[in-house]
């Protein structure tokens, strides 16, 4: 299992940055940790700033429907539950300022349900 | 990859596709078409019980300019397609229905005889699609117009915008019975490739469509979606989206948020629109001529 575990992830971070929703959880401290609250029609905090090659791990919410979340710069996209934390775990391999939003249609504000992830070196 | 009107030209060209833009222009020219030859009408993201006086003033009355100027056209179209966000979406059911009603009250006011319609997500993503079906029918469907095989794929209905396992399995099944050089035309809401995710601009599976529509050779697709006149080639498939009836967006990724582009009372009806589809059969090529709406 631990050796499944090591090989994708060499294969994966070829390709850039790495996301998945994990029940394997990191160990404290490599993590930058950021909660996010998602409702209709907006994340809450909607503008985050990490670093260019520090992993960070995001943990959503929903206090109200399902939503979804993508940074599609850096292929990450999850589905957010109500009543329970999804984690999702990258790490940016680019500078710059990158659209985040809901990718599940939740209703009349839906197309404004997005923030900004900046990477600093 | 984002492509300018004179690479368009030179691509869809070697896809045996000729693609014309003008305004006002009557397909296949003045004379009446060959056999072979017709043309449709499709109309786009009408989102009938938007209010936003900024945006259109004239929310309650573009379609029905829209619907006047297809009836007043000397030659009628075989028929007229709509390609999804017939409502604006809401939460509240009974609104939902009744805005269908709106729709459904102007559209039947078409005077052509046929009329195809399919979802957008403002429609169908919050019930995936029980209002719409109750009225419009089936949310993926084929049909077949002087040797033409359409194909209307749903990539609404399930809110995160995916064609899905089940529908896959139908279009590969239509597909099997065509031959590989048969005309295709695929009807759908959402762009089938990742024209921009960050606005929700792609639908999740499209490669999968993708990969089972290339093998045949004369595939084009028309959308909606991104209310904008828009054209890109995924190897020989040529994709092009529509203008809106209700709101112009912006560029893809233009500016920071898809917020609608204001009204300009300088210009008014700016950036909406309609199009007809001129269609030579057996060559599968297709003229498109945008259509401007005019102010009362």
């Amino acid at each position: 299992m631990k050796r499944t575990m090591i090989l994708v992830l060499i294969m994966t971070t070829g390709f850039g940055a790495l996301a998945y929703t994990t029940s394997s959880r990191p160990r404290a401290g490599d993590l930058k940790v950021i909660k996010i609250a998602a409702k209709k029609f907006d994340f809450t905090p909607n503008d985050l700033t990490v670093k260019k090659g520090e992993p960070v791990a995001l943990e959503l919410t929903s206090t109200d429907r399902v939503h979804g979340f993508s940074i599609p710069d850096f292929k990450v996209t999850a589905r957010i539950e109500p009543g329970k934390v999804t984690r999702v775990t990258f790490t940016p391999d680019r500078t710059g300022d990158f659209t985040f939003s809901c990718n599940i249609f939740c209703g009349s504000g839906h197309e404004d349900m997005a923030g900004r992830l900046i990477v600093t070196d | 990859m984002e492509i300018d009107r004179r690479d368009f030209m030179k691509l869809a060209g070697l896809g045996g596709i000729v693609f014309a833009s003008g305004l006002g222009g009557r397909i296949l020219g003045a004379t009446r078409p060959k056999q072979e030859e017709f043309y449709f009408v499709q109309l786009s993201d009408t989102h009938i019980g938007f209010d936003g006086p900024k945006v259109n003033p004239d929310a309650k009355g573009t379609l029905k300019k829209a619907v006047a100027a297809v009836n007043s056209l000397d030659q009628k179209p075989d028929f007229v397609v709509f390609t999804g966000d017939l409502t604006h979406t809401t939460d509240d059911v009974k609104e939902r229905r009744g805005r269908m009603t709106q729709f459904q009250d102007i559209a039947g006011q078409l005077n052509v005889k046929t009329v195809h319609y399919m979802a957008g997500e403002h429609d169908a993503a919050l019930d995936r699609g029980d209002a719409y079906q109750e009225f419009f029918g089936k949310l993926n469907y084929t049909f077949d117009h002087k040797g033409i095989h359409f194909i209307v794929l749903d990539n609404v209905s399930d809110p995160g915008a995916i064609v899905g396992e089940a529908q896959l399995k139908w279009l590969q099944s239509d597909l099997k019975g065509l031959k590989r050089d048969a005309p295709i035309v695929v009807l759908t809401h959402r762009p089938l490739f990742d024209l921009y995710p960050q606005w929700d601009w792609a639908t999740a599976d499209a490669k999968s469509v993708i990969d089972s529509l290339m093998p045949y050779r004369n595939v084009t697709v028309f959308y909606g979606h991104i209310h904008q006149e828009h054209h890109y080639m995924t190897g020989h498939i040529a994709h092009h989206a529509a203008k809106s009836l209700m709101f112009p967006l912006p560029a893809p990724g233009s500016a920071p948020k898809r917020a609608p582009i204001p009204w300009d009372d300088a210009a008014p009806y700016k950036g909406l629109g309609y199009r007809e589809i001129g269609a030579d059969v057996k060559n599968a090529r297709y003229e498109i001529s945008e259509l401007a709406i005019q102010g009362a």
